[in-house]
């Protein structure tokens, strides 16, 4: 695939997690398998085999049983959620969907629905707008480009819940609060994207191809749309991904920002009905059908876009 | 796959592409870089401009209010005020034990991933990870229940082996908390060592190995410093990512009377703008936090700079 087009022309000017290349001790990254070596030595150690795998099952068991747990008390009524053995299954699957979908006039779909409004255009429009900065700060040069990328550093670095209540402020003052706009504009911008989509160029397209592209006579937008873009996808994906995830599971912009039940995303949604279990612990059982209906998208799209998110957490931790 | 690839990072000298200067590149920056003034900037900007000021009735109380320019008054307002500093101090405990635990977690699921005996790596990596596809409203909402007595199966476990722990009580919600956020973000964390553990080149394991050093040997002092940077990157996240505490202590302050309306930074903040009506106020608290995971990230950055060199 598009893999290691350039890996072997010129491995040194590639700084790597490692920090500066060339240095004694810091070896350059190489994506080598070393798994067929080290196999071979498994085999003689049943008793470190067992207490690796063992820890990592613990684990496992800590990530995955609450998980379980949610699985199971979707399936029971609010005295069986109370009563019974918390991992065996309950009869109340379908009525508690039911009830769900009913509840206030089916306004937990419209949640839903808001949910992947938000998320989806958020994450399509920030894809493309990070997109087309990061390769125009990986391929042309220009003034002033460090000093702007240091803008997007900057950006990076500044928590997201410190902003919000200044973006409340900003957008009461112009009369933007409780609009969609007021969510989606903010979700628009990341500057993380930028600085993925910045690795991403460099990694995916080389710079020849664009060269290619110029002898033939293409310019600068029409390579970009041509070339770049259709080689840039498993980048775009990842972007997507991880911006996807983030206005979906973003709760503090807006559960401030929004006052019109109609507009919630399911997590505040969700939230609002959480603080109504205390006088009626009838809700609980909307709650958790709620929460269980609202991540199986996400743990579907997990589990099916295992490739990306992978090449995004990889591309992410180098500096 | 195309994964490797990916883990490299822009070049620094390049040839330009010819033809491609900054006209272009100002149609492909505009877009980001004005969505950046909307949504960054001029928000920040703007809050600064407001905490300078305050509102004060005028007269006797009738007749409205009037806006007054009252300098760093706000933010000396905003740091005096008891109960704000005793959030921050409760945020600095959650980071103090958060912090640690969550990288060492992430770092000891990284090295026994990355150990030749480990089975089902995909698979681990999968079920690890899973976590982090939950929103946090939704995990703090299933963590309230595990915490629950009468609800929780943990609970009950625990009390039929004689232990009797109150999750939701004053001094047990703050590790509670700390657990939430462990269980969200160890998996993500973990995947971002174990892919650059992956890049330790074969060779010096295999001369770590002649020399005579078992697995658990080579984990500590070889491959541990060998993705120092990755632990720095990942360290500068989960700082920045603390200091945002929100939502668990927002969903949780539902669950128990144990987490106030002004808990952490945050819900101070909120607490100011929308409980007491005092925009500048939570202007000057937005500011102070954003100022202090400004410092932190610097100081976090160059510790992890120095350690590279």
């Amino acid at each position: 695939m598009i893999a290691t087009t350039d890996a072997p022309s010129r491995p040194a000017d590639l700084p790597t997690g490692r920090g500066t290349t060339g240095r004694p001790g810091r070896p350059p990254q190489e994506p080598t398998d070393r798994r067929g070596s080290r196999t071979r030595r498994s085999a003689r150690r049943p008793g470190a085999s067992l207490a690796v795998n063992g820890i990592l099952i613990l684990g496992v068991a800590y990530m995955v049983l609450p998980l379980l747990w949610l699985v199971f008390a979707v399936t029971k009524d609010a005295k069986g959620l109370y009563g019974s053995s918390a991992f065996s299954p309950g009869g109340a699957f379908v009525e508690n969907l039911q009830q769900l979908m009913t509840q206030d006039g089916g306004i937990f779909w419209r949640w839903l629905g808001n949910s992947v409004l938000y998320a989806g255009i958020g994450a399509l429009v920030c894809g493309f707008v990070a997109l087309m900065a990061g390769y125009a700060f990986d391929k042309f040069s220009f003034r002033g480009k460090n000093g702007l990328y240091g803008f997007v550093l900057v950006g990076v670095l500044i928590p997201n819940t410190a902003t919000v209540i200044p973006l409340y402020l900003l957008a009461a003052s112009v009369g933007a609060t409780n609009t969609i706009w007021a969510v989606l504009i903010p979700a628009f911008c990341n500057p993380f994207s930028v600085y993925l989509a910045r690795v991403f160029s460099a990694g995916y397209l080389p710079d020849e191809t664009l060269e290619a592209a110029r002898v033939d006579g293409a310019g600068p937008i029409r390579s970009f749309f041509s070339i770049g873009l259709p080689m840039l996808v498993p980048g775009f994906v990842t972007i997507v991904l991880f911006q996807f995830v983030a206005i979906w599971n973003n709760f503090m912009l807006p559960l401030i920002m929004l006052q019109d039940r109609d507009l919630f995303p399911s997590s505040v949604g969700i939230a609002l009905w959480q603080s109504q279990v205390q006088q009626n612990p009838e809700f609980s059982t909307l709650v958790i059908a709620g929460s269980f209906v609202s991540i199986l998208p996400l743990v579907l799209a997990f589990v099916g876009l295992q490739r990306f998110w992978r090449s995004g957490l990889s591309a992410g931790s180098v500096k | 796959m195309s994964i490797r690839l990916a883990g490299r990072a822009p070049r620094t000298a390049r040839h330009p592409i010819a033809g491609t200067g900054g006209r272009t590149a100002a149609i492909f920056l505009t877009p980001f870089f004005v969505l950046f003034l909307v949504a960054m900037i001029a928000p920040v900007v703007y809050a600064v401009g407001m905490s300078l000021f305050a509102e004060r009735r005028s007269g006797l109380g009738f007749g409205g209010t009037e806006t007054e320019f009252v300098g760093l008054g706000n933010y000396v307002d905003v740091l005096s005020s008891p109960t704000f500093v005793a959030g921050f101090g409760r945020l600095a405990l959650y980071c103090l034990l958060y912090i640690p635990v969550l990288l060492g977690a992430a770092l000891l699921f990284a090295l026994l991933l990355d150990a030749a005996v480990a089975k089902a790596k995909r698979a681990f990596q999968l079920l690890l990870f899973l976590p982090h596809a939950v929103p946090g409203v939704i995990a703090a909402l299933i963590w309230a229940y595990l915490y629950t007595p009468g609800v929780s199966p943990f609970v009950s476990a625990l009390e039929s082996g004689g232990i009797q722990i109150d999750f939701l009580s004053v001094h047990m919600v703050l590790p509670s908390m700390v657990n939430i956020a462990v269980w969200e973000w160890a998996g993500y964390n973990m995947i971002i060592l174990f892919t650059a553990l992956q890049a330790v080149p074969r060779e010096v394991l295999e001369a770590a190995r002649v020399d005579g050093a078992g697995e658990i040997r080579t984990a500590i002092s070889i491959k541990t410093p060998l993705i120092a940077p990755s632990l720095g990157i990942a360290l500068l996240f989960t700082v920045i990512g603390s200091l945002q505490l929100f939502t668990e202590p927002t969903i949780l302050s539902s669950a128990t009377t144990a987490v106030t309306s002004t808990w952490v930074p945050n819900m101070w903040a909120y607490d100011a703008a929308f409980n007491r009506n005092n925009l500048p106020q939570a202007a000057a608290a937005s500011i102070i936090l954003a100022l202090v995971a400004g410092v932190l990230s610097w100081v976090v950055t160059r510790f992890a700079s120095k350690g590279r060199a």
